[in-house]
This record gives structure tokens, C-alpha cells and sequence, in this order.
């Protein structure tokens, strides 16, 4: 079988498109920030995979002497209602990330459909795509959801990110959008489109591998915007009480009030496992920016400081 | 003056996209909220009049007219500032009750708010001065943590710290009840030392934005031609920082108020909450707590059009202080 041009042409875009990946995780990986971040994140998500196996009891039972402080029989503790804490951790972050990687996936592709590829049609669809986006952008975003979920009443944990992501995707997409803008005036996309290209092919050619790092980034905030507002949603009680999750950890310790009794290692715990997860998206993220931003790299140290470049 | 009139005219369109947002939203949602409000006022023994029955119907739109006209009607309504009664403060309209917890908002808020624009791009700009230095990267890496962790968890831990272990400030609420007669300066003083954690749990979340907004668009100036220049021809530094590279590094930090005050409306919804401060977030989970659908979806309405009047008054500045903005797209 012989090849036609055509298809060793892809071939290769694919092979250059891979190449670049690759030496752009590779730059991600040796940045320390970003190292950092990653690990912290994969540790996190081994921890929610073997949730039953790294759980020391049922996260649900409330066969325990209740209001324990931390102890070796219960690391962090027991709730008022005599359930084990850190097995809800462990099980709640289950909830809790798959919910924020759902959100990041459903905010990512919404901010790419509206963001990016109207770039390819008339001027008028992109003012009108750009005007929606705008709107939703500056539409105040928790009191939305706030308003939804009551309506909805508690519901599953996919509906909640389904609802977050359809109000989340606005900053990604204008982001997104005024990449694409930039780009498109650069001399090598107007190269291709003066050869012929049509206007889907540089888009998918020209332009999206040469942001894929803005992708990315964009991805890691939408699935930190996710965990923080389920925590918030949840913390509220809006979300599914019942579910075990980091947020509705807190929720529990709000309505038990363990600031009155003094349990801090009921509420403590939940929010600083939220935390850990945006630092550690903090950090990938700031390490992107430094990949591809050189700007922002601080290289050399300076004496007096203020000295240029 | 066309750079107005197209940002008047956004702002026309973005508060109709609002308008219509918060009409659809109960006509989409499954179930059925007059029947929730209905059950509520049979159980408290006080059945509806048929004239509150009927507003009722319309706002939430199980009238059994159109569509259309239910939204016509919907308008208009509005136009005369009427956003129906509230369920649980009956007989209150929901206008009053959002007169009453507006301002404690407006007051936590825009004052945290504010202190945490001059602080952070302050801070900023001495980040970006000093870049590489120690100082910088522990600035920058101390506000990518604080920005990255839920505002109602910094909320809880400072009323645990400050409020439950060191009893340095009160836990909860806005003010005390004073003896009557009390000086109006006391008054005063009660409601600032109330404010102090909630205040500092919203500059404390909202800070990390625009200190590295700030710092980011600085170290851009500062490899701008005109800064090198200026620096040859032996302009002090410290006017050199001022006068030449932040001026021009703050008017992109502007931009970003329109994104910054939605999360700050969100961060100050939960803070309330935590502190039970008697402001529109509070009210707004009381009301969805009460299933009080008029209540929730006037504070919903009354928190978008302030974002958007915000954020038109934001891009007017920007405008006047930037002509490029002015001719820009």
C-alpha cells in the first residue's frame, strides 16, 4: 500500500505536534514550580483511586466515640456524630476532584467551542460570540449557581459540575479568544492562509498548536474553579449533604458547630486538602506561565535590584 | 463619545441578558416554586389572597398566559422597582429587605475591596522592582497560596484563632447590642471591630490577583524602550519606578476588575455567611434556605446590576486615563 502525499503530510504534523508536546512537558517538568505541582496532584489522585484501601474505616459509620480529638486510633480525630475524619478525607476527595476534573473538561471544550472556533466564521458571528462571552464573563458567577442549585435541590454530584462548568467557562473562553486574535496576525499564519489554507485548517494547524500551553493552563484553573466552587456550594449545603466530600466535610462541621466546641481538626483537615489541590494547580499553572512566557523568568539575580532585563 | 455610546450600549444589553437570565431560570428549572411558597404559607396558617396568589403565578410563571406576555408583564414590573414580597420576612417586600443588608455589604466589601487594589498593586510594584529578590519570590509565592485556598476556610480559621482561642475579636455578627443612648462614635467603633476578620478574610483571598496582575505588567513596562532610556539619561529610581514604569503598568491591571469583582461578590457572599454579617449574602442563603424564591432571585438581580454598573464605571475610568482604549476595537 502505497502512501498518498497527503497522508505522509499528516504523518508528520502529527510527529511535529508530538515533538513539541513533548519538549514542552519536558520544559514543565524541569521547572521546579511545576514539578512540584504535578506531584503533589498525581499523589492526590492515587490517594482518591485506592480510597478503599488506604481508608482505615467505612467513611459513613457512626460507631465511634464521638467528638474525639485526634488520637492514633483516629489520626485527625472523630465528628460529632462519631464518624471517622480522616476516612472521610480520604473518601471524599473522590467527590471532590472528580467533580473539579469534570468541571475543567466541560468549562475547557465550552471555552474552546466559544471562544476559538467562531474565530473561523464572519465578522459578525465572532462580535456576537465575543459580546455573549463578555457577558457571561462579568455576570457574578457564585450567586448564579447559588440561585441554580436551589432550584435543583440537592442533587448528584454530576449535575453540580455540569452546572459549574456551564457558568465557568466565560474567562477561559475570552482568554482563548484573544489568543487566537494575536495569532492570526502573526506572519507565519498569514503566510498559510495566503497559500490557500481554509480558515478551519489553520486554525487546527497553524493556530491551536501554537497555544496548547494556554490550553492547558486554562484547563488546571477551570478544574481548580471547580473544586473551589463545589467546596463553596457544598459548604453552603446546596450540593448533596449526604455525599462524603470535602467540601460537605466542613458543612457537617459548620452545623455541628465545631468553632463553638473547639474541634478544629474537623473542619481543618477538608479545607486543607482543598488548598493543597490549588496550590499544587497554582504551581502548574505558574510554571506554565513560566515555560511560556520567558518574560517572566527571573534568570539572573540582581545586586541592587531594578536593573533591566 | 462613541467609545461611550458602545460601552452604553454593552451595558444596556449585558443588564437585559440579566434581566433575562433571572426570568428563565425558575420557568427552566424542574418543580414547581409557587407550590413550595403555597406549603409554606398554609403551614405558618396563613393562606394567600387571591391578589398575592396571582402576582405569585406571574413571577414565577405558572400564569396561564403566554410566554411573552408573562415576560412583558415581568418587565414591567421591574420598571416600577417591584420585585414581589418576601416569604420569609412577610409582610416585607423584597425591596426592603435588600435596602437593609445592602449597605453592609456595600461597606464590607468595597472597603476590603479597595484596601486590597492599593495594597496588592503597591506590593506589586515593589515585587517587580525587586524581582529575584527574596522578597519577591516570597511575595509572589505567599499570594499564590493565599489566592489558591476557599475564602470560607480562611474565614473559619480566623474566627478560630482570633475570635475562639485569643477572644482578640468578636466570632460573629456586625454589632453588639449596646446599652440605648450610647455615643454614635461607639456605635461606630462596635461595627468596625466586627469588621475587622471579615474585612481581612477578603483582602486577605482577593490580594494575591492583583499583586501579580501588578507585578507581571510592571516587569513588562520595565523592558519597555522608553524605561531604558529614561534610566540612561539618569532618571532617579525612585521616579523612574513611579512616574515612568507603574503609571503605564496599572491601566492594564484595570482590565481585570471585571473578572476580580465577580470573585470578590462570590468570596464576600460566603464570608458573610461564615460571620452571620447581616449583609445580601446572608439574606440570599436565608432565603434559598426558606425555599423564598422572590427574595433569592431580587438579590440575585440586585448583585448582577451592581457588578455590571461596577464594571461600566471601571471602563470609563480606563477609557479616560487610556485613549487607546477608546479607539481599540
Amino acid at each position: 500500500m502505497s502512501m498518498s502525499p497527503t497522508l505522509s503530510n499528516a504523518d508528520s504534523l502529527v510527529e511535529t505536534v508530538k515533538a513539541r508536546r513533548t519538549t514542552f512537558v519536558r520544559l514543565l517538568w524541569a521547572n521546579p514550580r511545576a514539578r512540584a505541582g504535578l506531584i503533589i496532584l498525581m499523589a492526590m489522585i492515587v490517594v482518591a483511586i485506592l480510597a478503599p484501601v488506604l481508608a482505615p474505616y467505612n467513611p459513613t459509620s457512626t460507631n465511634f466515640i464521638p467528638s474525639q480529638a485526634p488520637s492514633p486510633r483516629h489520626l485527625l480525630g472523630t465528628t460529632l456524630q462519631g464518624q471517622d475524619i480522616l476516612s472521610q478525607l480520604i473518601w471524599g476527595s473522590r467527590n471532590s476532584l472528580g467533580v473539579g476534573l469534570a468541571v475543567g473538561v466541560i468549562a475547557t471544550v465550552l471555552s474552546l467551542l466559544i471562544g476559538v472556533l467562531p474565530s473561523i466564521g464572519s465578522r459578525q458571528v465572532n462580535t456576537i460570540f465575543a459580546t455573549v462571552t463578555n457577558i457571561v464573563l462579568i455576570l457574578p458567577g457564585l450567586p448564579l449557581l447559588i440561585v441554580l442549585s436551589a432550584y435543583l435541590h440537592s442533587s448528584g454530584a454530576f449535575t453540580i459540575a455540569a452546572v459549574i462548568g456551564f457558568t465557568g467557562w466565560a474567562f477561559g473562553a475570552r482568554t482563548l479568544r484573544s489568543q487566537v486574535m494575536t495569532l492570526r496576525q502573526r506572519d507565519f499564519v498569514i503566510a498559510a492562509r495566503l497559500a490557500g489554507s481554509s480558515q478551519l485548517r489553520l486554525l487546527v494547524r497553524e493556530i491551536l498548536p501554537n497555544m496548547l500551553s494556554l490550553v492547558m493552563a486554562n484547563f488546571m484553573f477551570s478544574i481548580l474553579f471547580g473544586i473551589l466552587s463545589e467546596a463553596g456550594l457544598q459548604f453552603l449545603g446546596l450540593g448533596n449533604v449526604n455525599a462524603v466530600s470535602w467540601g460537605s466535610i466542613i458543612y457537617w462541621s459548620e452545623n455541628g458547630s465545631a468553632l463553638l466546641l473547639g474541634m478544629w481538626w474537623w473542619f481543618i483537615p477538608p479545607g486543607a486538602a482543598i488548598a493543597l489541590v490549588g496550590i499544587a494547580l497554582a504551581l502548574v499553572n505558574s510554571g506554565i506561565d513560566q515555560v511560556s512566557n520567558p518574560r517572566l523568568r527571573t534568570v539572573a539575580k540582581t545586586k541592587k535590584g531594578g536593573i533591566l532585563r | 463619545m462613541r467609545f461611550f455610546l458602545n460601552r452604553l450600549g454593552f451595558l444596556l444589553i449585558s443588564i437585559w441578558a440579566a434581566l433575562t437570565v433571572n426570568f428563565l431560570i425558575p420557568r427552566m428549572m424542574p418543580g414547581n416554586p409557587v407550590d413550595a411558597i403555597l406549603a409554606h404559607f398554609q403551614s405558618e396558617g396563613a393562606p394567600l389572597g387571591p391578589n398575592a396568589l396571582h402576582a405569585l403565578e406571574q413571577q414565577f410563571g405558572v400564569a396561564h398566559s403566554s410566554i411573552w406576555s408573562q415576560y412583558l408583564g415581568y418587565l414591567q414590573n421591574l420598571l416600577h422597582g417591584q420585585l414581589g414580597t418576601s416569604i420569609t420576612y412577610y409582610p416585607l417586600t423584597v425591596t426592603q429587605v435588600i435596602e437593609r443588608s445592602l449597605p453592609w455589604t456595600l461597606g464590607l466589601a468595597g472597603t476590603a475591596t479597595i484596601i486590597s487594589v492599593l495594597l496588592g498593586t503597591f506590593l506589586g510594584v515593589y515585587a517587580a522592582w525587586h524581582r529575584g529578590t527574596r522578597i519577591d519570590a516570597g511575595l509572589t509565592t505567599v499570594t499564590m497560596f493565599t489566592s489558591a485556598i476557599p475564602y470560607f476556610w480562611i474565614a473559619l480559621i480566623l474566627v478560630y484563632l482570633f475570635g475562639f482561642e485569643l477572644h482578640w475579636f468578636p466570632q460573629f455578627h456586625a454589632f453588639s447590642t449596646l446599652p440605648p443612648g450610647v455615643a454614635w462614635w461607639k456605635f461606630a467603633l462596635d461595627i468596625l471591630y466586627h469588621a475587622v476578620l471579615p474585612g481581612a478574610t477578603i483582602v486577605i483571598s482577593a490580594i494575591g490577583g492583583w499583586l501579580v496582575g501588578m507585578r507581571n505588567n510592571m516587569i513588562q513596562t520595565l523592558g519597555e524602550d522608553y524605561v531604558t532610556f529614561a534610566r540612561a539619561r539618569g532618571v532617579r529610581n525612585r521616579r523612574l519606578m513611579i512616574a515612568y514604569a507603574a503609571r503605564n503598568a496599572i491601566l492594564p491591571n484595570l482590565t481585570g476588575f471585571a473578572m476580580a469583582i465577580g470573585f470578590v461578590v462570590g468570596g464576600a457572599l460566603l464570608t458573610e455567611i461564615v460571620f452571620s454579617y447581616p449583609g445580601i449574602g446572608m439574606q440570599l442563603l436565608t432565603a434559598v434556605e426558606n425555599e423564598d424564591y422572590p427574595l433569592m432571585q431580587g438579590i440575585f438581580l440586585i448583585i448582577a446590576l451592581a457588578v455590571l454598573l461596577a464594571n461600566f464605571f471601571v471602563e470609563m475610568v480606563y477609557g479616560f486615563l487610556d485613549p487607546r482604549a477608546r479607539q481599540g476595537e
